[in-house]
């Protein structure tokens, strides 16, 4: 471990975004009864309330993402009234309807491109750990050189060499912040490897792919998954700031990052900022409440969790 | 010590040219070439050929590479594709904004952040460090135009001060009244780099605190504040000076949300025009720029690791 930067190391700090320290992973997995403290359950509800909307948001809105409420009327930046619930943007749209659109691609693109991160980071993670340390060592000094890049920098250099869709941004995200999960895999790898059951397995000949599958993997399996809802509101941010700058999802699909960014004119104009707050605080009650529960389950896995973030 | 600098300072090297070599080749694969660009759909096969060969486009990929990394090196960072205009051109109006915004925002934030966390640290558990924690980490949560959309209501619509875009000129501007003209994107920065620094703060002030020495001192009967000014906080120092730089180092991140967001002109908004007009050139010189203030803050914040703790700089 000698050659690691003292980010790996350091014991007193919680580690920021991109730097993940083993020793803040739970010891333990939960066992026994989980019980959700009220902050939880707020969570828990906020969350289940949005994954609804994700789900059946586009079949109970009152319109199409882009359909006018008012079509015979100039009506920009509408206040909320009967026929538009939360008033117009900047384009006459409805702003319910195109937030209940947005809700699954803003929370789709997060989900699919964590889970991406995860199977990249956790295949290649894991595979560094057991490898020869040579292989080792090349792996995570490519890995600490993505790391060291501010993941939205990377993000505008994809957007700009490759232009921007919804599988571009899935891809990208998830490439971008497996480098996080790898870091955090390894880890956790290299620590379960050298444990006394791993080293009695290997005494008893077993193969490498079974010590993995049957020795590794179950125990690094609690502590990775109590990480995913954290990646989650990374990548959710992540998303939702590319989008925000223009460079996630396109227009005239609905999403909340672009969302806020179309109907920043409100602000000026001084008419109704629905269009601007509403969008924003879908992202902000999602992320707060998808940490909310994090926070909970961490707290009852005995790891320290909550203060990586 | 010396070699673990030395060495922290190579691996800082490496990540750096890793960086250029990912900068360059990722802007690379862009279909089309900087000569059809600037020249535009009417030139002919000659002239842009012509061009190619003056920008060194005919050569090798290696080649071209290291002549842009010698060119960066001594500070020429090409010719903007769309504009037509050298870089540094482009740029020297606009880094001011950037770096008056940055870094009156750590001057003003880091303190207040960091006594904050150290209060939440003195009291444990006690309502204030609840409301503080509880604060901080929605805010850690949320997006920063989320943070910058609840100022612009608070103190535009409700108080009706500032304005919710940044307008206006910079020119002849004292120093106050500079600090009004960007009193909002400073302010939304305080907030989005305070909520990481209040909780790094206070769990290295938390940490030492439960740690056997204070333990001792406690029960050797120290009154507490002796405890927390004398025993405590000299030795979460190292690891404080460690979460300043990295949070510094999010800035560089923050910083490009909310430049879009109040629309002025800086560094960040000229890198997203240059990623929207796919003006490549633009994009690698500055992604080079942000991407080594950033490896930069980080290497600060590692040394400062090595310097605070002993147990990192002799490895088991």
């Amino acid at each position: 471990m000698s050659t690691d930067s003292p980010a790996d190391q350091a014991h007193y700090v919680a580690p920021y975004d991109d730097g993940v320290s083993f020793d803040e992973l739970p010891d333990s997995t939960p066992g026994g009864k989980f019980r959700l403290s009220f902050t939880g359950w707020v969570g828990t509800i906020v969350v289940v309330f949005w994954l609804f909307i994700a789900v059946f948001g586009p079949f109970i809105a009152p319109y199409d993402e882009n359909d006018l409420p008012f079509p015979d009327a100039y009506s920009e930046f509408q206040e909320p009234q009967a026929g538009a619930l939360l008033g117009t943007d900047v384009m006459d749209r409805d702003v319910l309807s195109r937030i209940m659109f947005g809700a699954g691609r803003t929370m789709g693109i997060s989900f699919v491109a964590t889970v991406l991160a995860y199977f990249i980071g956790v295949v290649l993670g894991i595979g560094a750990a057991v490898s020869s340390p040579k292989v080792d060592m090349v792996m995570s000094r490519i890995n600490d050189a993505f790391l060291s890049l501010p993941s939205i920098m990377l993000g505008l250099v994809v957007v700009a060499a490759v232009g921007s869709s919804i599988p571009v941004l899935i891809v990208t995200a998830g490439v971008i912040y497996a480098s996080v999960i790898f870091r955090l895999s390894r880890a956790l790898g290299m620590e379960i490897k050298v444990m006394d059951f791993v080293e009695a397995a290997r005494v008893r000949g077993e193969g490498r792919w079974w010590i993995i599958r049957r020795e590794i993997w179950p125990n690094a399996a609690m502590p990775l998954m109590t990480d995913f809802g954290l990646r989650l509101i990374y990548v959710i941010l992540f998303i939702s700031s590319l989008s925000f700058l223009g460079l996630g999802v396109q227009p005239p699909q609905a999403d909340w990052g672009s969302m806020v960014r179309e109907n920043l004119g409100a602000l000026q104009y001084g008419t109704s900022i629905i269009p601007v707050i509403a969008p924003a605080i879908a992202i902000a009650t999602l992320t707060v409440a998808i940490n909310l529960i994090v926070d909970d389950v961490s707290a009852h896995s005995g790891g320290k969790l909550s203060n990586r973030l | 010590m010396l070699s673990l600098l030395i060495k922290r300072l190579g691996i800082g090297l490496v990540t750096v040219f890793a960086v250029s070599l990912i900068i360059f080749f990722g802007t690379k694969i862009l279909p089309g070439d900087a000569a059809q660009i600037r020249l535009g759909q009417a030139a002919t096969a000659e002239n842009v050929a012509a061009l190619r060969e003056r920008l060194g486009l005919d050569q090798p990929l290696l080649v071209q590479y290291w002549n842009w990394l010698k060119n960066f090196l001594s500070g020429d960072l090409g010719v903007s594709l769309s504009g037509d205009v050298p870089i540094t051109e482009l740029i020297k109006d606009r880094y001011r904004n950037t770096l008056f915004v940055s870094s009156l925002t750590a001057l003003i934030g880091v303190p207040i952040s960091l006594a904050l966390g150290i209060l939440g640290a003195m009291f444990p558990r006690s309502i204030y460090d609840r409301v503080l924690t509880f604060v901080s980490v929605s805010l850690v949560a949320a997006p920063e135009f989320f943070t910058a959309t609840l100022l612009v209501l608070f103190f535009v619509f409700w108080l009706g001060i500032g304005n919710a875009v940044v307008v206006g000129s910079v020119e002849g501007k004292g120093f106050f009244e500079l600090i009004a003209h960007f009193g909002l994107p400073i302010t939304t920065l305080c907030f989005v780099i305070a909520s990481q620094l209040i909780r790094m703060s206070r769990a290295a002030v938390l940490n030492v605190m439960n740690s056997p020495y204070i333990e001792m001192a406690i029960l050797k009967g120290v009154p507490r504040n002796r405890i927390i000014y004398r025993h405590a906080l000299l030795n979460a120092l190292g690891p404080i000076v460690n979460v300043v730089a990295l949070n510094l180092a999010y800035l560089v991140t923050g910083v490009i949300v909310v430049e879009v967001y109040f629309g002025y002109p800086g560094l960040a908004t000229l890198i997203v025009q240059g990623v929207q007009t796919r003006d490549f050139v633009l994009i690698q010189g500055l992604g080079m720029l942000f991407c080594l203030t950033y490896v930069v803050l980080m290497l600060i914040a590692d040394i400062a690791a090595y310097m605070s703790n002993p147990r990192l700089r002799h490895p088991k």
